[in-house]
């Protein structure tokens, strides 16, 4: 279990690693066939900040020779923003005075209408944790509803325990993003105080539950701006590591949430730049080029733009963070800002001219 | 040139085509009309079988092309057996490119899932062309499993290296009574070149020719060089020497 695993590493050599790797480092790790995880460290140092446009370059290689000039399509659906955690920085922290709303069937289903006219046929559904109202059930009974309109369905939810995920695989679920937040164990605890959550070691073996679980795919994930990105990058890419050895019929994603503004939400400790941020992207392909690369709308029309290109293989477009928000877009629900509001269809002109095709279904639920 | 025999099919050309990685349906229409190529492979989960208006499927309605459903994505002979027959009953073909590879990192084949698959199919009557590593052993169980061909990896898919498994194909054509199928690895013309002189039957590329710069123009360099490296096997290509043959210093004492 990767709770074991992640013992093997301190969080303070780590980071002088990094901070203390040089521009000789960087140029072996980009002329290297295959990269390990030192390359890595290289490649999201400061150091190699001056050689963002030549990774720049092989990051797009990399990924055109592996997925070709395709993005892969997705839209959030929120399901509910009930919580009975406190996490500092999230819009649906139980602290936080926001109306609670969680969908019933009728509601899912009018959601549902909506995503399947704007063309969507992957969809990640999203909730808080309240276990109670929001637990197995009410998961196995959206499952259900959803499974006849789509292709490919991911959650992105509280962890669940080994025998849960099972089920829910049998009923169709293909993918399951769990992002750890922060990798430093003592800063999660002052991020999270209160709620399951607050459990660092139940999150942190989540995809080890996954795994054993046989799922297609699962997510890995930081949240930028609560710790030092480049440390907590680091444990990610580990944990990518352990996971692909141990649990090889799995596929892999990463996504790079950058903390958007929120209600009630906290100064960030570590502010990550558009220029790191690509640089992170590009250091993630050539470190790993099978691992897939996903962008939300929570960065700016500009970088989406211009990130396809870079390593980037599936984004989503025009989303809503609150429940209900497709059918019945209400005010205070949702958990963070958007950023890129642009319709989907003006979203998929962007993609083309851009030279690369926008694939909505790359999935058949007869396959799993 | 010889045509290729697979199951029912008479093939002019011996260049097997993917759909994936284009940046476009359209392009990949141009590319795949450009090459000749007879025979293309499509994902079962990339079409939408209950839409007619399928936007890859659209771009495939020539006469020039059979259609060669691939059960990627599935993880064992069981979830095989059933993608096949979704993908017969959908595109009315008999024809599978069988592709079982549990691990989704480097895509690499399982033998015993897929020998498995064969063995079943065959008896469904399916025309079956197995993705494989280059094992000639392997070969010879899925001949006695009733496949159609063998479809070993001439490098990792997508990996444009060319003929990595180069001793390992020659060991196959040599023994094999169905048609021999190069299938991923092959990055240039030159590789499909190479592979056919080798006495292949036929090759398959879809990552050299999606992501080229051109690929109408990648297309046709590598229908060239198919024909190319067909010729010059049918037309045999002379042995490799390091000295000059003029003399036989060893054996001139019997003249």
């Amino acid at each position: 279990m990767f709770k074991e695993e992640i013992k093997k590493y301190n969080w303070d050599e780590v980071k002088s690693s990094i901070y203390g790797k040089t521009s000789a480092d960087v140029e072996r790790a980009l002329r290297k066939p295959k990269r390990d995880l030192e390359d890595f460290k290289a490649l999201i140092s400061p150091a190699a900040a001056p050689y963002l446009e030549q990774m720049a370059a092989m990051s797009q290689q990399l990924t055109q020779e592996r997925f070709g000039k395709t993005i892969q399509m997705y839209i959030p659906m929120y399901l509910s923003n009930e919580c009975q955690n406190i996490c500092t920085y999230c819009g649906f922290s139980l602290d936080i005075k926001i109306n609670r709303k969680t969908l019933s069937d009728k509601e899912i289903l009018e959601e549902v209408k909506i995503i399947k006219a704007m063309g969507y046929d992957h969809i990640l559904i999203v909730t808080g944790e309240a276990n109670k109202t929001v637990g197995l059930d009410y998961f196995i009974n959206a499952i259900r509803l959803i499974k006849p309109y789509f292709s490919n369905i991911a959650m992105e939810v509280q962890p669940l325990d080994q025998h849960e995920y099972e089920q829910l695989i049998e009923e169709g679920l293909n993918t399951v993003l769990v992002y750890q937040e922060t990798y430093h164990k003592e800063d999660y605890k002052i991020h999270h105080p209160k709620g399951k959550k607050s459990n660092f070691d139940y999150r942190v073996d989540t995809h080890d539950r996954l795994g054993r679980a046989g799922i297609h795919k699962m997510g890995v994930g930081v949240l930028f701006g609560l710790e030092d990105w480049r440390t907590d990058t680091f444990f990610a890419a580990t944990h990518l590591d352990y996971l692909e050895k141990t649990y090889w019929k799995s596929k892999y994603s990463i996504s790079f949430p950058r903390l958007r503004p929120c209600a009630g939400g906290i100064p960030l400790k570590s502010e990550m730049t558009d220029k790191e941020l690509v640089q992170l992207i590009c250091a993630y392909r050539i470190f790993n080029q099978e691992v897939e690369l996903s962008m939300s709308t929570r960065e700016s029309e500009t970088f989406r733009n211009n990130i396809i290109k870079l390593g980037i293989t599936s984004i989503s477009a025009d989303s809503k963070t609150d429940p209900g928000g497709y059918a019945n877009p209400a005010v205070n629900l949702e958990q963070f800002e958007i950023d890129d509001k642009r319709s989907t269809d003006t979203f998929i002109e962007v993609i083309k001219k851009q030279g690369y095709e926008p694939v909505f279904k790359d999935w058949d639920l007869s396959l799993q | 040139m010889e045509k290729l025999k697979l199951g029912n099919l008479e093939l002019q050309s011996r260049l097997f085509t993917g759909t994936g990685k284009f940046s476009s349906s359209k392009r990949m229409e141009e590319a795949l009309l450009a090459s000749g190529s007879e025979l293309v492979t499509v994902a079962l989960k990339r079409i939408d079988i209950k839409n007619e208006t399928d936007d890859i499927l659209k771009h495939l309605h020539h006469s020039q092309f059979n259609l060669l459903p691939n059960t990627s994505g599935v993880r064992n002979a069981k979830e095989a057996v059933f993608a096949a027959e979704l993908a017969r009953e959908a595109l009315e073909t008999n024809l599978v490119k069988l592709e079982i590879h549990p691990d989704p990192k480097y895509l690499m084949p399982d033998p015993i899932e897929t020998l498995k698959a064969t063995e079943e199919l065959a008896k469904k009557g399916f025309i079956v062309l197995p993705y494989i590593h280059a094992d000639p052993v392997l070969c010879k169980h899925l001949e006695d499993a009733g496949t159609a061909a063998v479809m070993p990896l001439g490098a990792p898919i997508g990996s444009n290296k060319g003929v990595r498994t180069r001793d390992f194909i020659e060991i196959i054509v040599d023994q094999a009574k169905v048609p021999v199928i190069v299938d991923a690895g092959l990055g240039a013309p030159s590789h499909a070149a190479e592979a056919m002189e080798l006495g292949a039957d036929a090759v398959l590329v879809n990552t050299a020719i999606a992501i080229a710069e051109d690929p109408v123009k990648m297309a046709i360099a590598f229908k060239l060089a198919v024909e190319a490296g067909r010729m010059a096997f049918e037309a045999k290509l002379g042995g490799i020497t390091k000295t000059a043959v003029a003399s036989s210093p060893l054996t001139s004492f019997l003249d």
